[in-house]
């Protein structure tokens, strides 16, 4: 074997591996839209977080615009206190609604942020105060029974099946 | 021979002589000695054989020459050094002026036989190419085989792998070349064509040479002394005239080939009769 | 009697200890010696560029043939459990995940083991056996940094890249079988991936991982190599161990980085 053949097929193998990672890292990781993009960072205390997990998404109407850094526990409060980092270039106002929502019935949990109509917006370090914690599905199905029941005694409340934020707040009034 | 080596000179360590063992004691573990307090003058310019057995301790004694192990007890002296003081750096130094030919060539099987030659130089001078190809070219032709530059270590005889590495160990102009049992498993030719190459080599170029070996036939053509190892000691020395004409039993045995004598022909076991009787009672 | 067996197991007890600690110890110093002489490596760059050949490209083909097996084995086996539950456009995130988190750095380094770990072992043991190291070193020539380094830093260099080719046709596999083969919208297969991959987690600490293999790999396939007893036998079995220790090595250090790395991350 020569010397030039064998640099010429060092050369290719080590080409085609440079090639792999780049692929790897554009292709398969998207490196360009993720990566350590600069951002700022809100909290949010929740009542219950249910199955939230570290750097799960945080989007608005659907499209991601930060990931979840951070989640602890209040001692005095006992709420979940979550910290997120949201890609900067995305401003919410001072009245944005954070919810825990999932998306489908197994899918994976995320943060939904609904801005409102205040004219100030969220700075870093700021806490979003309106929250709407997981729905559960044991305490919602307690409820629906609890429901039932009152309703086969006094048949007056027969209305549709709760939907999510009213069953939200159900479960928070069960409380 | 003008002596105008400036190395450290230690007071037990005369530059005039190539190589001095004094009392020297080796193993490689402590229940089994291998050398029990050697002796041996190398001179500058001769040609040295070191003879014994199989296992006797003769390759140990060129690996305490060459650095490779320490003496436990006793001095081992090169061109006026003393090897076992030397750090690395100065091993490695002292290195560069010995050539050593080792039992089976140790050629490196990945290179060709050009390339092998020209290993020493490469590492270790800065010579231009065709000063290089020139260099090896002519050691090559020293040992007769300058049409087998671009073959490959396995496509050589035993005889032939043995001459390049005879021409590998004198690339650097060595003062010093340990040859390793250079006759073992040769045919009479090239057994006969290596024993002058060694002779020739060192009277041309002025080099001391050591020759460990059991070949006495071949060293008493060849060499002009002596030394016969036997169980870590030396048990005889002289000129090939002295041995030839010696009555000690142990050379006597050796020169001979006698089967049994002073080195038994049994390795040591029970008394016959207890081993074999067992059976019987 | 009794008392005789008992001494003599714990005879063997402490004989296996002291054997082993020796051996640890010189282990160590052999890798502090490998370490002062790594610069070596990169003055003598044809040595090593020599090793990344044959290291590298000569395990290129079973690596690449074993990826590409591995990624459409993944996409028909995957396919079929994720049918059940209706998600088989999350078959690029499966198949992704799996084989850059996981299989690839683990699967490379164990090919890499058997394929040019005992390689390594295999040549330098020879070259010990027929004394080419004496050669070298009463040349003056130390063979740590002639012989041992290049073969170390080469190992090094050409492990991630073969685990990078491996994942990468792997994922190449699964997209011929799944999109091509089966029709998964080629969309969602690519986009449900990219959403859910990310780079910092899972290909970083991927190719972090496979980096880690390469030096465990290359460290055991030098020394055993450097270490074997010079007689053939010596040298297949040094080449057996270098085989059972890396991969035993790689599996556990897997386990180990992965405890560092995924730890409280969700998917």
């Amino acid at each position: 074997m020569s010397r030039a053949t064998l640099d010429l097929w060092v050369g290719i193998f080590v080409t085609i591996g440079i090639a792999a990672i780049l692929f790897l890292a554009l292709k398969v990781g998207n490196l360009a839209s993720v990566g350590s993009t600069p951002g700022y960072h809100l909290q949010a205390a929740f009542d219950n977080i249910g199955g939230l997990k570290l750097r799960a998404p945080v989007k608005a109407a659907g499209v991601v615009v930060g990931r979840v850094e951070q989640i602890r526990l209040d001692p005095q409060t006992y709420q979940a206190v979550v910290s997120m980092k949201i890609d900067r270039g995305f401003q919410f106002t001072k009245d944005t609604i954070a919810s825990i929502l999932t998306s489908g019935l197994l899918g994976e949990v995320y943060i939904g942020l609904d801005s409102g109509g205040d004219t100030k917006m969220l700075a870093d370090g700021d806490r979003i105060t309106k929250t709407q914690s997981a729905i559960v599905l044991e305490k919602l199905i307690g409820q629906f029974l609890f429901d039932k029941a009152a309703a086969g005694t006094a048949p007056t409340a027969g209305g549709p099946a709760p939907q999510p934020g009213a069953g939200s707040a159900a479960a928070g009034a069960a409380k | 021979m003008p002596v105008v080596e400036t190395a450290a000179v230690s007071p037990t360590c005369p530059t005039e002589i190539a190589v001095r063992l004094t009392g020297v004691t080796f193993g490689y573990d402590r229940a089994r000695p291998v050398l029990r307090g050697i002796d041996m003058t190398v001179p500058r310019g001769r040609l040295v054989a070191i003879m014994g057995g199989s296992g006797c301790g003769k390759t140990t004694i060129l690996r305490l020459i060459g650095g490779q192990l320490r003496a436990q007890t006793g001095t081992v002296c090169v061109a006026g050094e003393d090897v076992g003081a030397l750090d690395r750096e100065a091993l490695f130094a002292l290195r560069r002026r010995i050539g050593m030919l080792f039992q089976f060539g140790a050629l490196f099987t990945d290179m060709s036989v050009f390339e092998n030659i020209a290993f020493p130089l490469r590492e270790h001078t800065e010579l231009q190419e065709e000063l290089i190809r020139d260099l090896v070219l002519m050691k090559l032709n020293a040992v007769g085989l300058r049409g087998a530059a671009q073959l490959y270590p396995s496509e050589l005889s035993g005889g032939m792998s043995r001459r390049v590495a005879l021409a590998r160990a004198i690339a650097l102009d060595p003062m010093l070349v340990m040859y390793d049992e250079p006759f073992a498993g040769l045919d009479p030719i090239s057994l006969g064509i290596v024993g002058q190459l060694v002779r020739r080599l060192n009277d041309a170029l002025g080099i001391t040479s050591i020759v460990v070996t059991h070949d006495i036939y071949e060293s008493l053509k060849i060499v002009d002394y002596i030394y016969f190892v036997s169980e870590g000691r030396i048990i005889a020395q002289g000129t090939p005239d002295e041995v030839r004409a010696s009555h000690d039993p142990f050379v006597r045995q050796f020169v001979d080939g006698q089967p049994d004598g002073p080195v038994p022909f049994h390795y040591p076991a029970k008394a016959i009769g207890r081993e074999f009787a067992s059976h019987v009672r | 009697m009794f008392a005789d067996t008992i001494a003599g197991a714990l005879r063997r007890v402490g004989a296996a200890t002291l054997d082993s600690l020796a051996r640890l110890g010189f282990a160590a110093r052999f890798s502090v010696a490998i370490v002062m002489h790594l610069p070596g490596a990169f003055r003598r760059l044809s040595l090593t560029l020599r090793e990344i050949y044959f290291e590298g490209v000569l395990s290129l083909v079973i690596i690449l043939v074993s990826g590409l097996f591995v990624g459409m084995v993944l996409a028909l086996q995957g396919y079929d459990v994720l049918t059940r539950y209706g998600a088989n456009e999350s078959l690029g995130i499966l198949v992704a995940l799996s084989l850059v988190r996981e299989l690839g750095p683990v699967v490379a380094g164990l090919l890499f083991a058997s394929r040019a770990g005992s390689a390594v072992t295999a040549e330098i043991g020879l070259m010990k056996t027929t004394e080419q190291l004496s050669a070298m070193e009463m040349m003056a020539v130390d063979p740590l940094a002639r012989v041992v380094a290049p073969r170390f830093v080469g190992g090094i260099i050409s492990m991630p890249l073969l685990a990078s080719l491996f994942s990468t046709l792997g994922i190449f596999g699964a997209y011929l079988v799944g999109v091509r083969l089966i029709g998964i919208d080629a969309g969602s297969f690519w986009g449900n991936m990219q959403a859910a991959v990310d780079f910092r987690y899972d290909i970083l600490n991927g190719f972090i991982k496979s980096v880690v293999f390469g030096i465990a790999v290359s460290a055991i396939a030098v020394f055993e190599g450097y270490n074997a007893r010079p007689t053939a036998e010596g040298v297949s079995s040094a080449t057996t161990r270098t085989v059972v220790a890396s991969s035993l090595s790689i599996l556990a250090l897997d386990f180990v980085l992965t405890v560092f790395m995924f730890r409280g991350v969700g998917v």
